[in-house]
């Protein structure tokens, strides 16, 4: 397993084949065969964009519900986060240690939007015992890049 | 009117004037540029140094330290030392000072009488030759060649040695050329010196900047610790430029004079700088790992880059440049730059800023993000095509 390759890949997806051989010093077609492994392999599950969507007139509203459920003889919690994570609507889900099982991060239009998911979709589902619902006001920081701040090069020529 | 002429200190006023700043003060204020130019990290210090300092003010220690430097800092600064180099300093052999620039000035203003000769391979960072001038000194050049891959040879050495020689300056990793010296190669050096009374000032700014192999300190050969003075900081290592921490290692007897020169001259070091580098040595060596580890991805991807485009260059070992031959367009250094300057939006530094030597080359720093390193490559590609049209 290359570290060196998937670390700059994680970090910017947009390096080609040539530039990541040079970087990594390795053949191009090597390192196309290593990423095509890795995609058949699941160890490369995909390729984002991250925007800021505050910077636009989309509408969008994120918010973080905690859910506590009870547990199913022989799946555990997997049948009822399968449930969960087959919904669009939701981005991430994380089974938790501590006080709730499942973490639910969930984007919508508006917050009417999101309330109707977690009434309708989400509390209804059966072994759901109590849903948490607490909305986003800002997002300062996501996946490593912090947000609303653009990089300027403010270092002086001094040597 | 007063007349300035008269009053300043001739040999200030004889002082040239840096080749590298006279090419910075073109850039000023110009904000269309794409630059390759700078000789600082692009990273920001890391965070939990920059808590240090910040925790310091906020806990008020913002009384002097002793002049040296904290005991503790100078305790760190001797592991350090030990742990990543191999070579032993007690604390007391250690004085903290502003940057490794005023390292650089200790030793020299520390060591030489008027008339003594001190001994300077270029191209090299700028200030050994005025600083040895200020001191009444002799500055002398030995010129490293391309073909050595910018090393000092035992026999330049040999050849560049007088009565009169007092100092060495040991310039690696090397700023402008990214060269290094090798165990073997720093031994032929130590050979030549060990019977003579020359002492060695080994500016290891660059120190944990070395790719495939780590850098030796000439002070950890046999016989060379009692004759060597080590200039370094924290700027380069720990992307720590503008706290101006740096730090000298020298025998006792060399450490207690250069530190007289920093009491009267500076007192001490900054003590909010000094509570971020203690956490820099005691939590930093992951940091030093992650960003080196990054300077060398861009460090292969623009040595390639260069030589896609025409442009030739030893594949530099250490530090954070490249320094092409661009020789064989056809322009001289100054002219090369300031035209990719002027038609392609696009700084580098021209070659002789460090030195007669460097004629024929030019000094790129690759502490860009690669996006920025593409740009200016596409530039200096349609440069040199439109020059060899």
């Amino acid at each position: 397993m290359d570290r060196n390759l998937l670390t700059l890949l994680e970090d910017n997806a947009t390096l080609t084949p040539e530039q990541l051989a040079v970087m990594c010093g390795k053949e191009t077609g090597d390192i196309k065969k290593m990423i095509d492994r890795y995609e058949k392999d699941g160890v490369i599950l995909g390729y984002k964009t991250l925007i800021d969507w505050d910077k636009t007139d989309r509408e969008y509203v994120s918010a973080i519900i905690e859910v506590k459920i009870t547990p199913q003889r022989d799946r555990g919690f997997d049948r009822v986060a399968e449930k969960i994570y087959n919904y669009p609507e939701v981005q991430s889900l994380y089974l938790m240690s501590g006080g709730f099982d499942l973490c639910v991060q969930i984007e919508g239009k508006t917050m009417k939007e999101v309330a109707y998911f977690v009434a309708q979709k989400l509390a209804p589902i059966e072994d759901v015992v109590s849903t948490a619902t607490h909305f986003v006001l800002r997002k300062y920081k996501d996946k490593g890049v912090i947000y609303g701040i653009v990089d300027i090069d403010e270092r002086g020529n001094c040597n | 009117m007063i007349d300035y002429s008269s009053v300043l200190s001739k040999t200030v006023v004889s002082m040239k004037k840096s080749g590298i700043r006279k090419f910075f003060d073109l850039l000023d204020g110009r904000k269309d540029v794409i630059g390759l130019t700078v000789g600082q990290p692009d990273f920001v210090t890391p965070w939990h140094i920059r808590e240090a300092g910040i925790e310091s003010l906020q806990k008020g220690k913002t009384y002097y330290t002793s002049n040296a430097g904290m005991t503790e800092l100078r305790e760190e600064i001797s592991r350090y030392l030990l742990r990543r180099f191999r070579i032993s300093y007690k604390p007391e052999e250690t004085v903290v000072t502003v940057g490794g620039s005023e390292a650089i000035d200790l030793a020299i203003r520390a060591v030489t009488e008027p008339g003594d000769e001190i001994i300077i391979p270029t191209p090299s960072f700028v200030c050994y030759e005025p600083i040895a001038a200020l001191a009444g000194g002799v500055p002398v050049i030995i010129e490293t060649k391309a073909q050595d891959r910018f090393k000092l040879t035992p026999e330049a050495l040999r050849a560049a040695i007088t009565p009169r020689t007092k100092l060495l300056v040991l310039p690696y990793p090397n700023n402008p050329t990214g060269a290094i010296m090798t165990e073997e190669e720093l031994e032929g050096i130590a050979e030549v010196l060990r019977d003579t009374n020359i002492l060695v000032l080994s500016d290891e700014i660059y120190a944990e900047m070395t790719y495939g192999r780590q850098h030796v300190s000439i002070a950890s050969l046999e016989g060379m610790w009692e004759r060597t003075i080590i200039a370094s900081g924290f700027s380069k290592a720990y992307a720590m430029t503008g706290w101006r921490m740096g730090y000298l290692a020298a025998p006792a007897p060399l450490a207690e004079q250069m530190l007289k020169i920093h009491q009267y001259a500076i007192m001490c070091a900054p003590t909010t700088s000094q509570f971020a580098a203690l956490e820099a040595l005691k939590n930093g060596d992951e940091d030093i790992a992650m960003m080196v580890a990054e300077y060398d991805r861009r460090r292969r991807y623009i040595y390639n880059g260069l030589k896609s485009i025409g442009v030739d260059s030893f594949e530099p070992e250490g530090a954070f440049y490249i320094y092409p031959e661009i020789g064989r367009f056809g322009l001289s250094s100054d002219e090369f730059c300031a035209r990719l300057l002027e038609e392609y939006k696009c700084a580098i530094v021209p070659g002789n800023a460090f030195g007669d030597v460097g004629e024929g080359f030019a000094r790129i720093s690759y502490a860009y993000s690669i996006k920025h390193i593409e740009e200016a490559l596409s530039r200096m590609d349609s440069f040199i095509t439109k020059l060899k049209r």
